[in-house]
């Protein structure tokens, strides 16, 4: 990759601290935002640059801080979704690895942008020892006034907390991290009030996910023309491709978006081991509907997989090879969904673990004529009827993997 | 049965609950500080937390029956967790879970050894797919696990 791209993960050695940072230009895009611009022009520039969420539903920065209303007196809130909780993605962990002052500093911009001064980092509870590099960060940063009560002695200030989830992916849903920074159990809540009028404490919150604000400082340090410069026109820059399973070099890759499928799983990660062959791919998160082995020819960026009925979701791209039962993928998928499944909602409270133990059954050889049905018809009932996206996020999948699969999985039905 | 943190815990107790506009807000602060110090959350600490941040006993279990990495029954001295989500099931993560419970001399439905040593427990994804199958260690990651080295990490685990 060039120089002239985005390189979210560094790899020069001690690329956390904050002396490599510095030597590869960080904090001067915040300096530029907080010394020298005004915050609607910071807003505007992200928004021109076009940055959708990498969290996985893709909707605008730039946007989402534009909702946050302005001249309204009382606290507002930066809250991080370092929750990273989708199956196959592992590219937040890697910035908090290796770049944690680019997200630090991609959160000045952000709370300078929307006159914000408490920001919370929601850390998943399994990545508690990993965080211990963002701590380190925060106190560097703090002791060279990037960072705390006086950011490059501009009089704005803030300040970061860290608070760790314990284990339920429910709460890298947006509404559900709020309540779970609250101190209560991570279930969704009812939109409207959308989070940037009345989210954490019932104020105006920024919810913003660690690769998104890593690509921040870039943006306002070299201008959002360059950054559109990559990507494509409506899905602009790279993306943190997280590639697993059935590839011969499993890992992070970083690559423009809306490169094809198969040239991120052959060129990049090596394709399939040998003697294997790829059987399926799963584009962008367990929640990201598969595709079959004859739909690699795909782009990954949110348009282009939404036209394959898919989405790109968190990019966490999982291949797997053709010796691998359906019914195996099936099983840790309805498990999965079942397991996480808040229950605040019954279709998909009832409907998960009915599917899950319909897999169950057909896995003990047990399973009935018509149970593949039934699993298609128990998806559709979770379908559009939850309050948060997790019911679609395990319908869609399993229906897209019965259907898909179908011939395979009926002989398992059937044995 | 009563409960009282050392007092080094409650000190990073008072900091978390300072950390927030509303005490409430530093439940899963504390129940963290709390497990980590005794291994798990006794229901007399459930009674402790909630009178600490002034809620009623029940919005305490209600959080601490949500998250599944809180614990209500005492664990091992070492905590094990092994994902079994996709990319791990693709690279053997059940046949390694079986290793180690081989390994362990884990009998049917029990997580923890009968000496209290170790908990074992088959977790969701660890967000750590690129060294799959994967496992934490009190946290320390470890990655990709074979059967063979899963019977190297039991014997390290007796030893501690």
């Amino acid at each position: 990759m060039s120089q002239d791209t985005v390189r979210l993960i560094p790899s020069d050695e001690g690329s956390w601290r904050l002396d490599a940072y510095l030597r590869r230009g960080g904090y001067e895009a915040a300096r530029k935002a907080v010394t020298s611009m005004a915050p609607a022009g910071i807003i505007a520039e992200v928004r021109k640059a076009g940055l959708r969420g990498r969290g996985g539903a893709g909707f605008p920065a730039g946007l989402k801080w534009s909702f946050v209303p302005q001249g309204v007196s009382g606290p507002k809130y930066l809250c991080v979704n370092a929750d990273e909780g989708e199956p196959g993605t592992f590219k937040d962990r890697a910035i908090l690895v290796r770049d944690p002052h680019r997200l630090l500093e991609g959160m000045v911009i952000a709370a300078f942008a929307v006159g914000i001064h408490t920001a919370i980092v929601y850390v998943r509870g399994e990545y508690e020892r990993i965080a211990g590099r963002l701590r380190e960060a925060m106190a560097e940063a703090e002791g060279a006034g990037f960072l705390g009560p006086d950011i490059f002695g501009s009089g704005f200030g803030l300040e970061v907390v860290i608070h760790f989830g314990a284990g339920a992916y429910i709460c890298g849903e947006e509404t559900a991290l709020l309540e779970s920074v609250e101190g209560r159990r991570g279930t969704p809540r009812l939109k409207p009030p959308f989070p940037a009028v009345a989210g954490l404490f019932r104020a105006p919150t920024v919810i913003n996910n660690v690769e998104t604000l890593a690509n921040v400082p870039s943006i306002i340090g070299r201008g959002a023309d360059w950054f559109t410069a990559q990507g494509l026109p409506k899905d602009c820059g790279t993306r943190l491709f997280s590639v697993s399973g059935a590839v011969r070099r499993p890992g992070l890759y970083e690559l423009p978006t809306g490169i094809p499928l198969r040239t991120l799983i052959e060129d990049h990660a090596g394709g399939p081991p040998e003697g294997v062959s790829v059987k399926a791919v799963i584009p962008g998160g367990l929640s990201a509907p598969v595709l079959r082995a004859d739909e690699l020819e795909a782009h990954l960026d949110f348009e282009s997989m939404a036209l394959v009925c898919s989405m790109a979701g968190s990019a966490g791209v999982i291949v797997i090879g053709d010796r691998t039962p359906m019914l195996e993928v099936l099983g840790v998928m309805s498990r999965f969904y079942a397991h996480e499944s808040c229950g605040q909602c019954t279709p998909c409270r009832i409907g998960t673990s009915w599917i899950h133990r319909t897999v169950t059954r057909i896995a003990a050889g047990q399973g009935r004529r018509g149970d593949l049905d039934l699993i298609l018809s128990l998806a559709d009932g979770i379908k559009g009827r939850t309050l948060c996206p997790m019911g679609d996020a395990a319908a869609l999948p399993i229906q897209a993997l019965v259907t898909k699969f179908r011939d395979e999985l009926e002989q398992a039905v059937e044995r | 049965m009563s409960y009282a943190p050392s007092a080094a815990v409650l000190e990073r107790i008072d900091r978390a609950v300072a950390a927030y506009p509303e005490r409430s807000a530093a439940l899963l602060p504390v129940l963290r500080l709390i497990q980590e110090e005794s291994g798990w959350v006794p229901p007399a600490a459930e009674v402790w937390a909630a009178d600490k941040l002034g809620l009623n006993p029940v919005r305490v279990r209600e959080v601490l029956s949500f998250y599944t990495m809180f614990r209500r029954r005492p664990a091992g001295r070492t905590v094990v967790q092994v994902c079994r989500n996709l990319s791990c099931t693709l690279a053997g993560a059940e046949e390694v879970i079986a290793a180690l419970r081989r390994e362990l001399g884990l009998g049917d439905g029990a997580d923890t050894t009968a000496d209290g040593a170790v908990t074992l427990v088959a977790v969701e994804c660890l967000g750590n797919c690129d060294h799959a199958p994967c496992l934490q260690i009190d946290g320390v990651d470890r990655g990709p696990v074979t059967r063979d080295s899963a019977a190297a990490i039991v014997r390290e685990l007796r030893g501690r």
